[in-house]
């Protein structure tokens, strides 16, 4: 049976100043194993708020619908639980961790996930394969988690870790946002050989048309306040390139 | 500063210069500006007023809990230590009229004053050599009983050594330390505090560096009830350079606290200052203070104090005053900071969306948060045992949080 990810009438809030905003306002989405589902839409519109609801932040309160992982309640698990049952979110903003190095860490969350602790050998050798084609210097293993690394090194970091963590879905969260081109494309390889290897399902959210040049995606929805707008294939990408988001911009206002 | 002629002048220009005048928040010209190295300082508990808590040095002190050993009687004889004998170390007890006793620094306050008057024999450790490894003192018998004590480690020109006294069990003490390190020695020197739970500790720390001496001090505080550690570094030979060191994790209802100072009295000397504390439970109060005086002489003086305190919990205090006074004005930098903060939540999250549980995600954030100081002391066999013991306290707290 092929892994499945499914999202059904998803309603999230999250508390402001302003008191309680509803950002999700009925999120209906399936990703099979395999897939590759390119979350395309304007700034504020809710993506990341799906991304880090998906992976269990605690700023983010479900107030309806459900996410299941195989018809498994993933709402109801822990943020480490979703991890290990296969769940991967790729950060906009990865999280610097000081005294804590790249190599600690790695081996502590493939230990935690893999239920037991990596065989040494193999696993120095995938981290440094994986680092040389991430274009990652060796440097990066002894230093802190993300400290003092550039927006690009954060974002080639988060490719490091799916591809040691080989979950079986992966959340990329705008990873292609603030990469110069050379670095799109170092982490577009990261992202495509990760899934030639795993097979892994991947939720690409995108503000820009740009990455999908690299990632090819099997299905695009178009997330407009808070639920998809419209959904279609990879032709669905170049008709938003051309036209851009202002078409839903003026169904939501006139809505 | 005279403040009342200070007030009349500036009360005469009031009218001609605009905006000098005084500031309505401070009342300064009214409290006389005191340079750290002008405290009071005397071996006679007499000559100190009994203490009530509102003095600037125990300002943060629970003084009613301490009060056996500003005020009370102590128990002055040696007591049991244990060391395993090495080449270039000499133990030994000596006589309080030894001509080394009072040589690094005098009390400055009644805790300090009971126990150098109280005193009958202070521990002598002479460094003579090149000594490889850690050398441990470790003491573990002190019981309830109020006791005074007294220790002067006497590092020998060119000498080289790292000195470890590990506390263990009972203890109501206070004391004295002094440290001599001799002109071209290069010593460690670390207080490791992991005393029995309701132990208390007050002790005050003298160090003086002579020409070109290194001294890398370090506190470390884990146990007790209440530990009081006060290092005081006077740099008085030109190129000196201290580094000194504190980690502590203070959990439900402990006090730790340390008051550290350090005197730059000799040109080209350098200090480096940089405390780190973990703080968990309801109660868990620390206190860091952070004195540096860079003095006429001192010139080309480099000099930085930090202390950064990480809060694991709701209830605890941390407490971080650090002060810079610059005599001369040909330095090479002095800087300081200080920061608190609460654990990061972004960080714990971060860490479980990989699969770690919130339980060995918090230890991986405290150990790296303490860690770069463990790192820093240089003693191999100490770290591993610093990393183990952070661990257990860590594990600790949380069960009984």
């Amino acid at each position: 049976m092929t892994s499945v990810l499914e999202i059904r009438d998803l309603h999230v809030t999250v508390e402001t100043d302003q008191g309680t905003k509803e950002i999700l306002r009925g999120v209906d989405l399936t990703i099979r194993k395999g897939e590759i589902h390119a979350i395309m839409g304007p700034n504020g519109s809710g993506k990341s708020t799906l991304a880090y609801t998906i992976a269990g932040h605690p700023k983010y309160t479900v107030t309806g619908g459900t996410i299941t992982l195989d018809g498994e309640d993933v709402l109801a698990m822990t943020v480490d639980t979703r991890a290990r049952a296969g769940l991967f979110l790729a950060m906009q903003y990865p999280v610097e961790i000081p005294g804590v190095t790249n190599t600690n860490f790695l081996r502590t969350a493939k230990t935690a996930i893999d239920g037991e602790a990596p065989a040494i050998r193999t696993w120095v050798k995938d981290m440094r394969e994986s680092m040389t084609k991430l274009r990652m210097d060796k440097s990066f293993a002894e230093r802190n988690v993300n400290e003092g690394f550039s927006g690009g090194e954060k974002k080639r970091n988060e490719i490091l870790q799916l591809e040691l963590l080989k979950p079986t879905f992966a959340v990329l969260d705008e990873t292609d946002s603030g990469l110069d081109v050379d670095a799109l494309k170092i982490v577009s390889e990261g992202v495509n050989r990760a899934k030639e290897n795993t097979g892994l399902g991947i939720m690409l959210i995108t503000h820009y048309t740009r990455i999908l040049r690299y990632i090819k995606p099997d299905f695009v929805h178009v997330f407009v306040a808070g639920r998809v707008a419209e959904e279609g294939g990879p032709e669905l990408a170049e008709r938003l390139e051309e036209e851009g988001y202002d078409r839903f911009l003026t169904d939501v206002n006139v809505g | 500063m005279s403040s009342a002629a200070t007030q009349t002048v500036i009360k005469d220009q009031e009218p001609a210069q605009h905006g000098l005048k005084k500031h309505s928040d401070g009342g300064w010209g009214l409290v006389p500006v005191q340079t750290r190295s002008e405290r009071f300082r005397s071996v006679e508990v007499a000559d100190f007023p009994a203490v009530t808590g509102r003095e600037a040095v125990w300002r943060n002190t629970p003084v009613g809990r301490i009060q056996p050993l500003t005020a009370g009687e102590l128990d002055g004889s040696p007591y049991e230590i244990a060391y395993e004998s090495t080449e270039g170390v000499e133990v030994s007890w000596i006589d309080t009229d030894d001509a080394r006793i009072g040589s690094a620094g005098l009390p400055e306050e009644r805790a300090s004053a009971n126990a150098w008057g109280a005193s009958r024999k202070a521990l002598l450790v002479r460094i003579t050599g090149e000594v490889d490894g850690e050398f441990t003192l470790t003491r573990s018998t002190l019981g309830t009983t109020p006791r005074a004590g007294h220790i002067v480690i006497d590092a020998a020109p060119m000498s080289s050594a790292t000195v470890v006294l590990r506390s263990l069990g009972e203890a109501q003490l206070s004391e004295n330390v002094e440290i001599i390190v001799g002109e071209a020695a290069q010593l460690t020197f670390v207080s490791d505090q992991e005393w029995h739970d309701d132990a208390v500790h007050l002790a005050s720390h003298f160090a003086i560096l002579e020409k070109d001496a290194k001294l890398k001090h370090v506190v470390v505080s884990l146990g007790g009830s209440i530990v009081r550690v006060n290092p005081s570094t006077h740099l008085v030979g030109a190129g000196s350079d201290t580094e000194m060191l504190g980690v502590y994790f203070a959990d439900a209802g402990q006090h730790l606290e340390q008051q550290v100072y350090v005197f730059h009295d000799a040109p080209h000397s350098r200090s480096r200052v940089t405390y780190k504390g973990a703080l968990q439970g309801e109660g868990a109060h620390t206190v860091w203070i952070g004195d540096v005086l860079i003095g006429q002489k001192a010139v080309g003086t480099d000099s930085y104090e930090q202390n950064r305190n990480l809060v694991l919990s709701e209830g605890t205090r941390a407490d971080s005053v650090p002060n810079l006074e610059i005599e001369t004005g040909d330095i090479l930098g002095a800087g300081h900071a200080s920061a608190t903060g609460r654990f990061d939540d972004e960080q714990l999250f971060y860490l479980q969306s990989r699969g770690i549980t919130e339980d060995e995600a918090r230890r991986l954030v405290v150990r790296g948060f303490l860690t770069d100081v463990v790192q820093k002391i240089g003693a191999p066999a100490l770290q591993a045992h610093l990393n183990a013991a952070i661990e257990a306290e860590l594990a600790d707290a949380s069960s009984r949080a």
